[in-house]
């Protein structure tokens, strides 16, 4: 069996790839929502690998939770780059910037 | 069999999710002309949930659903307020809405949705429903604010404030994740329990800065602020009204059932980290606010300087400090949905009354409505008699109670310097000269609210016993 402080560290690993992703990615917005699915799944890892240490189902049950808010929190982050593609033609990071202050 | 379930507990949120569905159901068969009943239906509907919450009321702490959710006096109180607050939101966005051919049904049903996500949230009793109320109630409020097609500054502030809310939501869940797996459970009362026999808190520490981050994120404290301006800047000002109110209760709520309940054994170390962030919002915020020439966006900034001070009550750790942050919280979003619903009132076909300038001379136009705006800056700065006045006395004492008085010397300090833009906005009414001659043109509905919430500020700063005793009831 895999020990558990190996699931863990993978987890932390893909979560701070993805934060890392979410600051360092300049050009790409559909970038952004993948690096945010993958901050979604490095929590599921997480759950799964504790429920398992545990043997308790809570943590289980939560990662179904989770990835039903993901495939939700997709649908609403494509909505929203559709509207703003549509109307800057263009789905570059730098271009964000109409507000300053 | 059902009392088993405790439905009766959750009577108000089965009711709402009931009515969400038959809203979203008659706004589908309704034309232009007849979407009035949407608006009548859902200021129907938050009648209905007080009637509910009111006729099913509890005088202790009830669990329901294996403890998945908690009715108790506080939660009780927090609901209603909600209730009022979402209606008075519904009421004054109505004209600008109108006007702006944005009155559709989404407006009111996501507005209803995210209620929804904030009554879970105030009843949750597990790291489960926690996290379910936050996405309900961020993911309406991330559609809510680019729902204005065809703007694409709202579009843009949307994008910023889905993003910085995702990461957020992650970072919350991921502090979760390492929580749930040092105290082996979920549920929030078994967690206060769990952790108080925990020896080394080295990986508490480390789960609980990533729930820190995510809480203050969802209040907008710095340094997780970069989403406040611009989200309130570029969304229509009846979508900023929305969410510079009811989620901040929201928000209270999330720290009181998540720190204060679950985490409550590590009172010492997210004291600490509260005390950073809080410093840091009232310094930013008030001085960041100065360079403003937007009035959305100085409110903005206006907003996380007084999470700051909300974060003083909660950072005190005692029932006192919780309850004057609660107090607070309701005296912040009285007067915000005030000096929103005074934009509202100004905005016409093609201005937006959304500059300082816009306001200028307006003691020439409505004497009253002047009036009403110098009582809302006022009480926000914090002057004697207003509301705002006492909801930072009650704060500050709670910081003096656990000895934290260079902190208290700080936050008087730091409301001192946020007077300034404050009073800038009064001087502009009262000694500028109008830039034009158009009258006010919102309806009387509008006028009549807004009116009422001016003098709310005024009356309930000269009896503040009453939304204290409110406060009282709710945290014994």
């Amino acid at each position: 069996m895999i020990q558990l402080e190996f699931v863990l560290l993978l987890a932390g690993l893909l979560f701070a790839l993805s934060v890392a992703g979410i600051f360092l990615n300049r050009k790409n917005m559909i970038l952004l929502l993948m690096c945010i699915e993958l901050m979604l799944l490095a929590v599921n890892f997480n759950f799964i690998a504790f429920a398992r240490q545990l043997g308790d189902l809570n943590g289980q049950v939560y990662v179904f939770f989770i990835m039903t808010v993901a495939a939700a929190e997709a649908a609403i982050g494509l909505a929203i780059l559709v509207v703003l593609f549509r109307g800057k033609k263009s789905i570059n990071v730098e271009q964000l910037n109409e507000m300053k202050g | 069999m059902f009392d088993n379930f405790g439905m009766q507990a959750a009577a108000a949120e089965i009711f709402l999710i009931a009515t969400i569905c038959v809203v979203l159901l008659v706004d589908v068969f309704l034309s232009d002309s007849k979407r009035w009943i949407t608006y009548a239906l859902s200021l129907l509907t938050l009648a209905g949930c007080a009637w509910m919450t009111l006729s099913y009321g509890v005088n202790e702490r009830v669990s329901a659903f294996s403890g998945m959710y908690v009715a108790d006096p506080m939660g009780d109180v927090l609901k209603l307020f909600s209730y009022a607050t979402v209606a008075v939101s519904f009421i004054y966005a109505r004209d600008y809405l109108q006007r702006r051919a944005l009155f559709k049904g989404e407006y009111f049903v996501l507005g209803l949705v995210a209620l929804l996500g904030i009554m879970v949230m105030i009843s949750a009793g597990n790291l489960l429903t926690v996290y379910l109320g936050v996405e309900l109630l961020s993911l309406s409020l991330y559609a809510m604010v680019a729902f204005d097609r065809e703007s694409t500054v709202a579009a843009e502030s949307a994008m910023k404030y889905f993003v910085l809310g995702a990461i957020a939501s992650g970072m919350l869940l991921y502090g979760f994740s390492i929580m749930y797996g040092i105290a082996g459970t979920l549920q929030l009362d078994e967690l206060a329990v769990e952790l108080r026999s925990v020896e080394s808190p080295i990986g508490l520490v480390f789960a609980l800065v990533f729930i820190i981050a995510g809480v203050a994120f969802k209040f907008g404290a710095v340094p997780f602020h970069m989403w406040v301006p611009d989200v309130y800047h570029g969304a229509p000002t009846p979508v900023t009204l929305f969410i510079g109110a009811a989620p901040k209760i929201s928000s209270f709520v999330l720290a009181v059932r998540v720190l204060a309940e679950g985490l409550d054994s590590l009172v010492a170390n997210w004291q600490d980290m509260l005390i950073v962030i809080s410093v840091l919002s009232m310094a930013i915020g008030n001085i960041v606010a100065i360079a403003q020439t937007n009035l959305k966006r100085m409110l903005a900034y206006s907003t996380v300087s007084h999470v700051g001070f909300i974060l003083l009550g909660i950072l005190a750790g005692t029932n006192d400090g919780y309850r004057a942050a609660m107090y607070y919280t309701f005296a912040y979003v009285i007067m915000s949905v005030g000096s929103f619903g005074m934009i509202l009132l100004l905005a016409r076909e093609g201005f937006e009354a959304d500059r300082i300038d816009d306001f200028r001379g307006l003691n020439r136009k409505s004497p009253w409505f002047a009036a009403v705006m110098l009582m809302l800056m006022f009480s926000t700065a914090g002057v004697p008699p207003f509301i705002g006045f006492w909801a930072k006395v009650e704060v500050i004492a709670a910081v003096l109670d656990v000895g934290l008085a260079w902190l208290a010397a700080l936050a008087v300090l730091f409301s001192v310097i946020g007077a300034f833009y404050y009073l800038r906005v009064v001087k502009v009414m009262y000694f500028d000269e109008p830039t034009d001659t158009v009258d006010i043109q919102a309806g009387g509905t509008l006028r009549a609210v807004l009116s009422l919430n001016g003098l709310a500020v005024l009356v309930l700063g000269i009896v503040p016993s009453v939304l204290i005793d409110l406060c009282v009831r709710a945290l014994p």
